[in-house]
């Protein structure tokens, strides 16, 4: 079975700071690591090779500096990690990003499972897992709890919904995106970080995945950032208070002035 | 201060300090007071090599040395001097069959200890037989392939838990120390069972047992190096080990710095922080710098041993010794700055203090090892 495990570096804290004229994160003196739900995802990807055999690959999107979560991924027994990088890919909003890792996927050739963490922690929007099944026209099923068995070509996962949880079954290839109750992520082995350092990490550019160039970065992005702002506090509510009568015509004041 | 650590040995830190924050720190309390043996975190350091990295590469190690073990020792006993103990306990009972197993023995038993799947431990000592280690009465006696064993070992620190066991017994008592001989002993194997559990002052997620040993047969392959080599054995183990219990007492003498630092920062008394007085400032000066010098004792002499000096047992002592003291001054220190609070259990002070009270005392106690000391400088004067 091939695996491929999408993963994104983010900033350690999660009380990141945002440049007011620019909009973006400032990541200037914050640690660096794996997106803390990605971790589950390369868990999760270890163990289906563990049990099931075949390859497992990591992949990410980001600057040079990312390798580093690749490497870290391989120290907890990945085996094999693509940097995908080019300054065509900067300024990439959700769509953009997840049309260049399909891309990029189409590249390595056939795989079974694509797995990605539910969210990163910095965007939190949960939109790149969904975005690059709907780029490669495979299934998907999100907040994925538990993978139950994998046989003739089909996934039985269970997906954690609000209420409990759905028993789906899907045909493979096809992508997950993964909750944290679905592992406890393994810490690294120290064999595994030996490999690790001398791991031949691929370097995937623009030129290298054969995607559109308009559909990269940020001409590729049709989400526009206009402003990024901490939203005020809500206020207080109002209590109204008397007998229901009274307070029924209280109430009715309030929501709709002009009838009175 | 930089020691000039390999990649590899960087890594190792790296890794043991992430396993004895995220893993370790979390659970050390309720070990300490349950005195269950810590197997969650046994599996985490098998699963992570750690009891790869003093076994030879092609025994399923990473090859590492004595340097390695010591700052993976350090680091896990910053978080809990028990744990890290039933960790460096490992190693101790497999050095022997590192240096005198025979290519057979090695293959047998170094792979799973190296895994991890299996943990050691190592026996000489007796109720009657302490620091003077000849008065051992367990015995061994040859019938036909096997070796028949009798007799009572005690303080074995795994004793119960670890399956596989290094021991020393007399195969000849009339030739006094040269009549001792050490045996690989399974745990399972008919006639070995395990008494009493000891309730001890400190590192109390370690287990200490009585191992008995009821016309124990083992076969005649289990016996490590030749009839007559238990002491030999012995000395050059504790030569290897030695640096171990230092990395031991220095690891619980940083972590104790550590809580005194930190809490100096948040206690606030008179209006302003205690660690802006001179009184608390010059304590934890004085703390960091015997952890520091303690620290370049131990690593000096592990990487003499690793690259193969002879002649080290006064270094090996010198080292144990003075790292012991530290960790006994510094964590009393701390449980001392910590005030009140360091004397409570809701506070780590008092259990760094406790850790730290053994490690003067096994492995050859505090006074054997300034006899050791003594002896050989007192021989180096002769020459």
């Amino acid at each position: 079975m091939n695996i491929i495990v999408c993963i994104k570096q983010v900033p350690e804290t999660t009380e990141v700071r945002i440049n007011p004229e620019t909009n973006t994160l400032i990541r200037e003196g914050v640690k660096s690591i794996v997106n803390p739900f990605d971790a589950y995802a390369i868990e999760e990807g270890v163990r289906l090779k563990e049990k099931y055999g075949g390859k497992t690959t990591v992949i990410t999107m980001g600057p040079p500096q990312a390798d580093a979560v690749l490497r870290e991924a391989v120290s907890m027994g990945i085996d094999e990690g693509i940097l995908i990088s080019d300054r065509a890919f900067a300024g990439s909003d959700t769509w953009a990003t997840s049309y260049t890792l399909s891309a990029a996927i189409r590249k390595i050739g056939a795989f079974d499972l694509i797995i990605c963490g539910k969210q990163a922690s910095d965007g939190d929007t949960a939109q790149v897992g969904p975005g690059i099944s709907a780029h490669l026209d495979i299934p998907q099923v999100t907040y994925v709890k538990k993978i139950e068995d994998i046989k003739d070509n089909l996934a039985r996962v269970e997906r954690m919904t609000e209420e409990g949880y759905e028993i789906i079954e899907i045909p493979l290839p096809a992508l997950i995106t993964v909750v944290k109750e679905i592992n406890n992520p393994r810490l690294p082995s120290l064999k595994g970080m030996m490999r690790a350092k001398s791991a031949k990490i691929a370097h995937y550019k623009a030129s290298d995945i054969e995607a559109k160039e308009d559909c990269l970065g940020l001409n590729g992005s049709p989400t526009q950032v206009v402003k990024i702002f901490t939203p005020a506090p809500r206020i207080g509510g109002q209590i109204l208070k008397g007998d229901t009568p009274e307070i029924v015509e209280k109430l009715a004041k309030e929501l709709k002035p002009e009838i009175h | 201060m930089d020691y000039l650590l390999s990649e590899e040995q960087k890594m190792i830190r790296e890794l043991t300090r992430k396993i004895a924050v995220e893993k370790i720190k979390p659970v050390a309390a309720k070990y300490d007071q349950s005195e269950d043996f810590p197997w969650e975190v046994m599996e985490i350091l098998a699963q992570s090599d750690l009891f790869a990295i003093f076994v030879p590469q092609e025994f399923g190690g990473t090859g590492g040395g004595v340097l390695d073990l010591c700052i993976a020792t350090e680091e896990l006993s910053r978080a809990c001097g028990g744990i890290a103990v039933c960790y460096a306990a490992s190693a101790l009972g497999t050095f022997p069959i590192i240096l005198f197993g025979n290519e057979e023995q090695k293959k047998k038993f170094l792979p799973d200890l190296a895994s991890g799947k299996k943990i050691a431990g190592f026996g000489i000592t007796e109720p009657e037989a302490g620091s003077d280690a000849s008065a051992i009465k367990t015995t061994a006696k040859k019938d036909g392939d096997h070796y028949i064993l009798n007799g009572l070992k005690h303080f074995i620190t795994n004793g119960g838990d670890a399956q596989t066991y290094t021991i020393i017994a007399m195969t000849d008592k009339t030739k006094g120390a040269r009549g001792a001989s050490a045996f690989v002993v399974e745990k399972g194997t008919p006639g070995f069972t395990f008494g009493k559990k000891e309730d001890k002052l400190g590192i109390r997620a370690s287990s200490t047992r009585e191992l008995i040993f009821t016309d124990c047969k083992i076969p005649k392959e289990n016996l490590l190096a030749r009839e007559g080599m238990g002491f030999i054995v012995t000395m050059k183990t504790f030569d290897m080990s030695r640096p171990g219990v230092a990395a031991q007492a220095l690891g619980i003498a940083q972590g104790a710095l550590d809580v005194a630092v930190k809490y100096s920062k948040e206690r606030q008394q008179f209006g302003k922080s205690i660690s802006s007085f001179q009184g608390i400032q010059w304590m934890l000066a004085d703390m960091a710098t015997q952890v520091e010098a303690a620290r370049a004792l131990v690593y000096s002499c592990a990487k003499e041993i690793d690259a193969g000096c002879k002649d080290v047992a006064k270094d090996s002592a010198m080292a144990k010794l003075f790292a012991s003291d530290v960790a006994m001054k510094v964590t009393t220190d701390a449980v001392q700055i910590l005030g009140g609070y360091g004397y409570m259990k809701d506070y780590p002070a008092e259990k760094f203090m406790r850790d730290a009270k053994i490690t003067q005392i096994y492995e050859g106690t505090n006074q054997i090892q300034r006899g050791i000391i003594a002896l050989q400088l007192i021989r180096e004067m002769a020459k």
